[in-house]
C-alpha cells in the first residue's frame, strides 16, 4: 500500500512537472497578449520530432537537445510574426481560432514532412538512455524519466522565476503583461518582449516534449492536444495570466489526475480483510475501476467548476469582469 | 395573393433546388450525390454553430459534442429488434425492446421519430450545460465547451455497452438520402432565418453587440444565449441523425476536433450571423477541401490539404475578418428578381444591426 501510494504521488510530481513546463508557456502568452495559444501543444509535439529525427540521425544527445530547443524557437517566432502578429489587439476569439489553425499547419506540416521521410504517421521515440529504466529506492521502483522529469522541471520553472523577476527583459514582461501601451510609453520595445515570451515559451515547451515523448514512447502529429489542454486546465486553477499560479495549478492538476486512477479498483488492491466486507463493496461502487478511464472527464468536470465558481483560480478573488 | 406575392421569392428558390435535387437523382452520379448529401449535413451543421455563436458571440466548440449524441442516439433507436439482441447485448433494459425501424409505405417513419427524439435529448442536455456555461464569455465559454466536447467523447468510448466503446458502430440503416438530407437543410435554414429577425434574434445580436447596453434596455443576457445554445444544439443532433443514417459505421473519433474546426472554417469564411453566408461558406470550404483531397490523393503529400486549408483561415481572419457577408444577407427577391429593385420595400437583409 505504502509503495502504491508513493508510486502514485510521484507520479502526479512527474504529470505536475511536464503541466508547469506547459502551463508557464500559455501563460506567459496569455498575460500578454490575452491570447490562449492552443498551437501550444503542436508547438511540444514538433519538438519532440525534432528530437527524435535528431537522435536518429546520430547526434549525441547533448546536441540533439540543442537543436530541438533551438528549432521550436525558430516555430515559435515565425508563427508569431506570420500569424498572431497581423492580429495582435484584435478579437479574443480571432485570435482563438487562428491559433487552432496555426495548429493545424503544425500537425499538417509535420504530417507531410514524416511522410516525405517515409516514416509511418506513429513512430517510436527514440528514448535516450539516461530517460529510459527505472529507479529503485527500496521497495519503490519509479520510472527514471519521471524522477528527471519532476526534478528537471523544478530547476528549469525555478531559472524562469529568477529570469522573470531579475532581468530586465523579463521585468518588461511583467510590464506588458501588465499595461501594454502604459509599458510601449515607457519604452519597453513591445515587439521584441512578445518575441521573447513566444521564444521562452516554446524552449519551455520544447522540454516538456522530450519528456512527454520519453515516457510515451512514441510519437504522432497529434500529441499536442491533450497536454495543451491539461495545460490550460493548469493555467485556470492558478489563475489564468499569473505565471506561478500556473505551476501551482499545474501541481495541482497532476494530483487531481492520479485521484480517479488511484482510487478506481481500489477495493481490489486492498489486502484481504483490510476492511469489512460491506466497506469493500462500498468502495468498489463508488470507485468502479473503470473510474480512471473516465480521467478525462472528471478533469473537465472540474475545470468548468472551476470557471463557475473560482474564475480567478484558487489563489484568485471571486471578482468576475465578465458578467454584468 | 399578397402572402404569396410575398413568398415569392422563397418559392422559386425552393422550387429550383427541388428541380436541382430531382434532377441529381436521376443523373445517378453517386458521387455528386454524396456530395450533396454531405453539403447538406454540413449546412445544418454550420447553421446550428451559427446560431450559437454568430448570432450570440458565444463561441461554442461544444456542438460537434451535441452531434455526436444525436448520431448515437437515433443509430441505437433504429436499430431493429433482431440485429439489436445480437449487437448490443448488454443495453439497459429500457433501451432494449426500442425498434424505430418501421416505415408507412416509402416514408421511414420511424428514422423521423429518431431523429426527434435525438433531437428533444439533446436540447435536455443542451438546456442544462448551457444554463451553467452560457454565464461565461470570451475564450473562457470557448474553452469550456471545448471541454463538453472532451466529455462527451470519454463517455462514448468507456459505455461500451451502449455505444460498443472505441469499435466501429456500424449496421446502421442507409436512411439519410438527398430530399431527407436537404429537407432538414432547409428547416435549418428557415429556423436560423426566422430566428435571426425575431425578437429574441435582436436580442441576441444586441447582446452581443454590447452587454451592458443590452443590459441596460432591460434584454437578458443569459435568455437569447440560451435559446440559441439550444436550438443549435437541436440542428447539430439532427445533423448528426442525419450522418448516422448517410454513412451507416462511425465511430466516437469522427465527433471530434478536426470536424468541429471543419464547421468552425465554413462559419467564419461566410460571415459569423450570417444565414445565407453560412450556406456560401460551407459550399467554398466543402469544394475547397474536396479539391484539395484529390490533390493530395494524386501527389500524396498527405497533409498538405489541411495546411493550405488552415492558411486561408488565417488569411481570410487576417485581411476579412467578418467573412464574405458579415452580417449582412442575400436578399432573396434581388436574386430572383428579372430586373432590378426599386428602393420601396427594405429587406431583412439590411434592417440588420452591424
Amino acid at each position: 500500500m505504502d509503495v502504491y501510494l508513493i508510486q502514485q504521488i510521484v507520479n502526479a510530481l512527474s504529470a505536475g512537472s511536464l503541466y508547469a513546463l506547459m502551463a508557464v508557456g500559455l501563460a506567459l502568452i496569455f498575460g500578454i497578449l490575452r491570447l490562449i495559444n492552443f498551437a501550444h501543444g503542436d508547438v511540444m509535439m514538433v519538438a519532440a520530432y525534432i528530437a527524435a529525427f535528431s537522435l536518429f540521425a546520430g547526434l549525441p544527445l547533448p546536441v540533439a537537445i540543442v537543436t530541438m530547443i533551438a528549432g521550436t524557437v525558430l516555430i515559435g517566432l515565425a508563427m508569431e510574426r506570420i500569424a498572431y502578429r497581423p492580429i495582435r489587439g484584435g478579437p479574443e476569439v480571432a485570435m482563438l481560432l487562428t491559433s487552432f489553425a496555426v495548429g493545424q499547419i503544425l500537425q499538417n506540416g509535420t504530417l507531410l514532412v514524416t511522410r516525405l521521410a517515409s516514416q509511418p504517421v506513429q513512430i517510436a521515440f527514440p528514448t535516450p538512455d539516461v530517460l529510459s529504466g527505472v529507479v529503485a529506492i527500496g521497495a519503490v521502483t519509479i520510472p527514471r524519466v519521471n524522477v528527471i522529469g519532476f526534478g528537471s522541471g523544478v530547476i528549469i520553472l525555478a531559472g524562469v522565476m529568477l529570469f522573470l523577476t531579475r532581468t530586465r527583459t523579463g521585468l518588461s514582461m511583467h510590464a506588458a503583461a501588465d499595461d501594454l501601451p502604459a509599458a510601449q510609453l515607457v519604452g519597453i520595445r513591445v515587439n521584441w518582449v512578445v518575441a521573447a515570451a513566444f521564444a521562452l515559451s516554446a524552449a519551455l515547451a520544447s522540454v516538456a516534449g522530450l519528456l512527454y515523448a520519453s515516457q510515451a514512447g512514441q510519437i504522432n502529429p497529434f500529441l499536442g492536444f491533450s497536454p495543451v489542454l491539461k495545460a490550460f486546465i493548469a493555467a485556470v486553477i492558478g489563475g489564468f495570466g499569473s505565471i506561478s499560479g500556473a505551476v501551482v495549478g499545474a501541481y495541482a492538476l497532476g494530483f487531481l489526475e492520479v485521484i480517479p486512477t488511484a482510487l478506481g479498483g481500489i477495493a481490489d488492491i486492498l489486502p484481504p480483510g483490510a476492511v469489512s466486507p460491506e466497506i469493500h463493496d462500498l468502495l468498489a461502487t463508488v470507485f468502479p475501476s473503470a473510474l480512471g478511464s473516465y480521467r478525462d472527464a472528471i478533469v473537465f468536470v472540474f475545470l468548468i467548476l472551476m470557471l463557475l465558481f473560482r474564475p480567478n483560480g484558487i489563489l484568485g478573488g471571486r471578482a468576475r469582469e465578465d458578467t454584468p | 395573393m399578397r402572402v404569396l406575392q410575398m413568398a415569392r421569392p422563397t418559392l422559386i428558390v425552393l422550387l429550383a433546388a427541388s428541380a436541382a435535387l430531382a434532377l441529381l437523382q436521376l443523373s445517378g452520379l453517386a458521387f455528386w450525390q454524396g456530395l450533396a448529401i454531405n453539403f447538406a449535413i454540413f449546412v445544418i451543421l454550420v447553421q446550428a454553430l451559427n446560431l450559437a455563436s454568430g448570432f450570440t458571440g458565444v463561441f461554442s466548440l461544444g456542438h460537434i459534442g451535441f452531434m455526436a449524441i444525436g448520431a448515437y442516439t437515433s443509430a441505437i433507436l433504429t436499430l431493429p429488434l433482431a440485429t439489436k439482441a445480437e449487437y448490443l447485448p448488454n443495453l439497459p433494459v429500457w433501451l432494449e425492446g426500442v425498434h424505430l425501424d418501421m416505415t408507412v409505405g416509402p416514408v421511414p417513419v420511424g428514422f423521423v421519430a429518431a431523429t426527434l427524439i435525438a433531437g428533444a435529448l439533446v436540447m435536455v442536455i443542451a438546456g442544462l450545460v448551457g444554463a451553467v456555461l452560457m454565464r461565461l464569455s470570451g475564450h473562457f465559454v470557448a474553452v469550456a465547451t471545448l471541454g463538453f466536447l472532451v466529455i462527451v467523447r470519454v463517455v462514448l468510448f468507456n459505455a461500451d455497452d451502449i455505444t460498443r466503446g472505441s469499435r466501429t458502430f456500424s449496421n446502421v440503416a442507409p436512411y439519410t438520402n438527398l430530399w431527407w438530407a436537404w429537407g432538414w437543410a432547409a428547416i435549418a435554414i428557415y429556423m436560423a432565418w426566422r430566428l435571426k429577425f425575431s425578437g429574441y434574434g435582436r436580442a441576441m445580436f444586441a447582446q452581443k453587440g454590447d452587454r451592458w447596453a443590452a443590459r441596460s434596455i432591460g434584454i437578458s443576457i443569459l435568455r437569447p444565449r440560451l435559446v440559441a445554445f439550444v436550438a443549435g444544439a437541436f440542428l447539430s443532433a439532427v445533423a448528426g441523425s442525419l450522418y448516422a443514417h448517410f454513412i451507416t459505421s462511425f465511430s466516437p473519433t469522427v465527433f471530434y476536433f478536426d470536424l468541429t474546426f471543419r464547421v468552425i472554417t465554413m462559419l467564419v469564411v461566410g460571415g459569423m450571423g450570417s444565414v445565407s453566408g453560412a450556406v456560401i461558406g460551407t459550399a467554398i470550404v466543402l469544394a475547397l477541401a474536396e479539391a484539395l483531397r484529390r490533390i493530395e490523393g494524386a501527389t500524396l503529400l498527405y497533409g498538405l490539404g489541411g495546411i493550405l486549408l488552415a492558411v486561408f483561415f488565417i488569411a481570410v481572419i487576417i485581411f476579412r475578418p467578418s467573412g464574405i457577408l458579415g452580417q449582412r444577407e442575400i436578399d432573396l427577391e434581388q436574386l430572383v428578381a428579372w430586373r432590378p429593385r426599386r428602393g420601396r420595400r427594405r429587406g431583412p437583409g439590411s434592417a440588420t444591426p452591424d
